[in-house]
This record gives C-alpha cells, structure tokens and sequence, in this order.
C-alpha cells in the first residue's frame, strides 16, 4: 500500500511575521521558510506506517514554486520515498485556497492511487483546517481529522483513528482508502540525519503543473489588503457597574 | 531518532535563557554551502538546540556534563562524531565542511560541549584515521564513532605549552614496546576519554625529531589522571592533568612512525584550528541569538533599545564580525576538502575568529547591560567560553608567529 502524504511550505513557527508596508500580504522575501510543523508530523506518522510494515511506499507531495522542493527534500530526507512537486508559482492577491489544493491533491491521488492520504490538520500561516476535510470530500472517500492515534489494519484495510475533538477522544473507524490529518499529540518528528540527507539526494522528485493535473487553479477570491491587528489598548478599572453598563452600551455596543 | 520537544511547543519568547525564539534567525542567502551542507546545519541546529541547549547552562554552573542523558552517544546516534572517518569504521566519510558546520551548531548550544566534541572528534579521532594503521583503525574507531567511547589528545605539559617541542614525557624502548614517564597538562576529555593519542619523546636529545605519537588507553598500568582543573570558561569540558609512571605500551600503540611523531603532530594542528574555529563562530552566533531578542523586547526612555544607535552600531559589530569570520573559515575548510591544506589560513582562521569572538561576546554583555553582568544570562558563559579559543590549540601569539614565519618564506 502507498502513502500518499502533504506538505506545505510556510514561514518558520518560530519567525516574528510582518506584514509588508503596501500591505498586500505578509513579508516573506529573506525570511526562513519551513515544512509546516503539522506537516512534519504527517511525514513522521507515514514513515512509523511503513517501518511497521503497514504499507511499502511513502510518497511526499507539494503544491508551490521552485523554492517548494526545499521542503520535499527534508520530506525524503526524514525518509519518504519519493516527492511530487506541483510547480505554482505564489500570487499574493489570490492564494492559493483549501479547495483548489484540495481539487489538485484530488488529481495527485487519483495518479498514485495510495490506501491513505495523510496531511497535516490545518497550516500555520493561513490556519484553514479546511483542506483535508474538503480533499475526502472531493474523493469521497472517509477522513478521521485531527488524529491523536492510527491504527492501520492491513488485512481489513480498515484504519482505526483516535481523533481530539472538543469533548475528548473520539475513535472511529474507517474503510480504506481515507484521508486523515495530524493533531499536535500524534507524534513527535523524527531529525533527518545525515545518512539519510545523503541518501535523500538520489531521491526522485517528480515535477507537474496543474496543468498536468486538469485543474483549473482560478480562485474566486481575492485578497484585497492585508493589515497587521490594532495595537492592544490598555485595559481600564471601572468603579460601578452602572460605568459598566454605559460603557457595553455606548462604546462598545454589545447591548 | 526521536526529537525531544514538539516543534510547536517551543514559544518565541525573549527569555533570560534566550535560547528559544532567536534560535533561527537569518534566512542564509550566503553561497558558503550548498543544498546538503545547509540541510545537514539546519538537522544539527535542531538537534544541538533541543538535545544539547538545555543543559548548558547547568553544565557550567555545575562543571560537568549532564548525569541523566548520555550527550556523546546522542551526538554518536546523530553520526556527528566519525564525520571524517571512513564509512567502514561508521564514519560519514565527508569532509572540513561538515565536520566545522557540526562544531558551529554544537558551540552555539554549548561552548563546553562544542569543545569536549571537537577533542574527541577531531584531535582525537581524526588522527587515528589519518594516522592510523588499519589494525589501530579497526580497534579503536567504531567504539569512539559510535559515542561509547571518549576520545583525547595530549601533547602540551605543565612546563611545555606553547615550547610544545620541549616536552619532557619519555618514551624509553623496552623489549615488546616502551615505558612511559611523565606528566600532560590541559588535557580535555581527560578524566573520562578511554583512548587518547599522547605525544612522548623517544629520544630526549633529537628535539622535534624524537617525538613520536602513542595511542593509550584508559587503564592501562601506570597510567592515570590527576583531579579535574577548575577552568574560567568551558566548564563542564573537564580537563586534568595526565601521569605516566612507567606505563607500558605495546609497539602496536605507535601511532605513525617512532620519531616521526612531530609531523603528526603539527599537520594534526593545522585541521585542528581550522575545525575548532568553528567553536567561536557557534559562540559569536550564540551571542546574537542572545542579544537581538533582548534588544527588541527592552524598552527605555520609552523606546525598545534597540532603535538607540550606540546599541545598533554594537549589533552591527557583532554582525559583520560574525560574518567575516564565518565566510573566512568555510573559505579555508572548503580549501582543505579540495585537498590545499594551508599552514598560515588554518592558524589565521582560528586567530581571527577567536579574538572576534571575545570582543563579540564583551558586547553582548554590553548590550544586555546589567543584565549581561547576571549569570542568568547565558553572555557572561559565551565571554568565559570565547576566550579559550585564543589559547588552546596554539595560542594567538604561536599563531602569529606561525603566519609571519610563512609569509616570510614564501617567494
């Protein structure tokens, strides 16, 4: 069985984003870019599938520009097989959104044809939580989103998937082929060592457009500006509910 | 291997650790490495940061290394200790460049560690395998490569530093190999290094041409450590001083040829003041992780210090001195690896880097102003650290010498 898993380029967690002075997006030229962390954990959750020998091939893929490949090679260099890069080259005012990633990693798993696609639960620079969710609708095939476990039965093909959900853990069941997206707590990622960088440099990284693909990549939305939040006012004492009540009703407005 | 912490775990936090958020800073656009040599500093900057960080501040309040965690067989697990070492012995088979890129990120946890690492690795195990025969090879380098064992070097005695040639240590041939009397002085990894390679002379009268290089080990009768020194920097690398009282070694423990030693020796030093001038770029790197955040977050005269100009012209110093030396060493590692392997630029180097690193670090202390004077802050331990490095492995006036006496010959 293949795995077939997202990743996603993104500013560094730990870079203190800014937004640029023409405010159309967030700065990002010099500035260190990553494999989102939710997407390391899908790697890692991959790659302990196929050392315990529930599936042969683990497969990275990543929806970008040249600079993208980056972060397929830390992806081989953790232990994936082998990459597919979707070459696409970023516009500020019209990102590319959930869906339409969803509609091209639809494409990507109809070519590899894995048992189980695995991204991380959402990307640290837009914060979406939508793509996963939309991509096992676009397939229809079953999703256990925010997982905390997986089991994988390869005899059943069944993938048994603890998920954190507001209330606790919730387990569920799915019939393979599925989709799954990482939590926090799934696991913790392995470094890439050297050997297996070295390694990694034979890897094959295979490069398509969307073109390739059939997918029509026009978004219906566009971003119009981009502005850093307000700077936090500092908070006031009041002496009286009464100042309370003026204040929720002729400041803020919430009564 | 499993990291330790959850990357999303880690908060950007200016903390008096300072450790946490500054940890990756500049996107490099430099030419200094290529695509595998930055993902292998990028593997190794996590590693050094969530393996080796942590404990550095204890391991030199505390002078030694960690009790709980086994920092040479988690840094063996990495392969960063046989990087120069032939694959068939578990080494990387790689080159200066990755061996300074490993003690770079290794400094900048820990300057303690970062030493400790580059005795072991490099003065250590990188003359056994330039120098050794394959049966020494196949005895003693696995263990050392794998972190089982600890690895040393000591030529330098309490009478004999930068007169290292005047050393007194005698070698005297006896029937199957020699005897050993002496003492080494400063010799780090010493109190716990099962294999060391020690320089003695075999004949006292010939000089530099009556060294010659052994190969010891931990336990064998004669030999033993004096108590661990107490050190301003570094703390944590124990040192100590070593006694031969009439140790005898096996004729298989020459390393090299009987005589021959000096050349062991001194083409040893070359690659080892290139490699350890990593250490003070880790360092100076360290004080900027230190500084910027500190920086942006205090605020006086209602302002943070940084925007103050005298504060920005610091951080461009430490900046542009952190720069230069870097490019200067990769230059010259990069040199080595292609096979030009150059006396004046190995010891210029590790002059340079070192004195920069000083001066980088009295302005971190600066710039965190009484701040940098608590031992909360990591900058008093970089100050403390960085000024080894223009002692051990020649001292900066050697090294000048060193210089100076080849521009001179050169036509």
């Amino acid at each position: 069985m293949k795995i077939l898993v997202a990743v996603k380029r993104v500013v560094d967690y730990a870079v203190k984003v800014r937004v640029k002075p023409d405010r159309t997006g967030v700065e990002t030229a010099n500035v260190k870019m990553s494999m989102n962390p939710f997407c390391e954990i899908a790697v890692e959750e991959a790659l302990r599938l196929r050392e315990a020998g529930a599936a042969a091939e683990v497969v990275a893929a990543t929806i970008g520009p040249a600079q993208s490949a980056d972060t397929l090679r830390t992806a081989l260099a953790m232990g994936a097989d082998r990459a597919v890069h979707v070459l696409h080259d970023p516009d500020p005012a019209r990102p590319l959104l959930p869906l339409v990633v969803a509609k091209i990693l639809r494409a990507v798993a109809l070519q590899e044809k894995p048992g189980l696609v695995i991204l991380g639960k959402q990307a640290i620079d837009d914060d979406c939580n939508q793509t996963g969710q939309m991509l096992a609708g676009l397939l229809q095939w079953p999703q256990g989103t925010f997982a905390s476990k997986v089991l994988l039965d390869k005899e059943k093909q069944k993938a048994t998937v603890e998920r954190e959900v507001d209330g606790g853990i919730e387990t569920i069941c799915l019939k393979l082929p599925a989709v799954i997206t990482t939590d926090l707590r799934l696991n913790q990622p392995r470094y890439a060592t050297l050997p297996n960088i070295m390694k990694a440099k034979s890897k094959v990284i295979k490069k398509v457009t969307p073109e390739d693909l059939n997918v029509d990549i026009r978004s219906d939305m566009e971003v119009t500006e981009v502005n850093e939040q307000p700077k936090r006012k500092a908070g006031v004492i009041l002496s009286s509910v009464d100042e309370l009540l003026d204040k929720l009703k002729n400041e803020a407005r919430v009564l | 291997m499993q990291r330790w912490i959850p990357a999303i775990l880690r908060r950007a936090a200016p903390a008096a650790s300072g450790y946490g958020g500054a940890a990756r800073l500049f996107a490099s656009s430099s030419l200094l490495f290529d695509e595998t040599q930055e993902q292998f500093k990028e593997s190794v900057h996590k590693f050094a940061q969530e393996a080796i960080a942590p404990h550095a501040g204890a391991i030199d309040a505390s002078n030694h290394f960690p009790k709980g965690v086994n920092l040479w067989r988690l840094m063996g697990d990495f392969n960063l200790h046989g990087l120069t070492a032939p694959e068939e012995y578990g080494g990387m088979g790689l080159g200066y460049m990755y061996h300074c890129i490993a003690m770079e990120e290794i400094s900048r946890a820990s300057g303690s560690v970062g030493l400790s690492y580059g005795a072991h690795s490099n003065l250590c195990i990188n003359q056994l395998v330039r120098h050794g025969n394959p049966e020494q090879k196949q005895k003693y380098l696995p263990k050392l490569i794998s972190g089982e064992h600890v690895g040393a070097l000591a030529m330098s005695e309490p009478n004999s530093g930068s007169d290292v040639v005047s050393m007194k240590c005698k070698a005297e041939k006896v029937d199957g190999g020699y005897v050993i009397n002496g003492n080494k002085m400063w010799c780090t990894n010493g109190p716990s290094a099962q294999t060391l390679v020690v320089y003695a002379k075999t004949d006292l009268a010939a000089g530099s041409k009556g060294i010659t290089a052994f190969i010891i080990e931990k336990g064998m009768p004669g030999f033993s450590t004096a108590q661990k020194l107490d050190k301003l920097g570094m703390r944590g690398s124990d040192t100590c001083e070593l006694v031969f009282e009439n140790c005898f070694v096996p004729h298989e423990n020459v390393l090299g040829e009987e005589g021959k030693g000096v050349y062991v020796m001194m083409s040893g030093l070359d690659l080892e003041r290139l490699v350890l001038a990593a250490g003070p770029i880790g360092l100076m790197q360290a004080c900027l992780d230190a500084v910027l955040p500190y920086v942006r977050q205090r605020e006086q005269f209602g302002r943070p210090i940084g925007e103050f100009q005298f504060i920005q012209g610091k951080m461009a110093d430490m900046y542009t001195s952190l720069q230069s030396s870097r490019s200067f060493v990769y230059s010259v590692a990069r040199d080595c690896d292609n096979g030009k392997v150059d006396r004046k630029d190995c010891a210029g180097v590790i002059l340079f880097a070192a004195e920069r690193a000083t001066q980088v670090a009295l302005q971190a202390i600066q710039c965190l102003g009484g701040n940098g004077y608590i031992n909360e802050y990591p900058t008093g331990r970089l100050l403390r650290d960085a000024k080894l490095f223009e002692i051990g492995a020649g001292t900066s006036e050697i090294r000048r010498m060193i210089i100076g006496r080849e521009l001179f010959k050169e036509d």
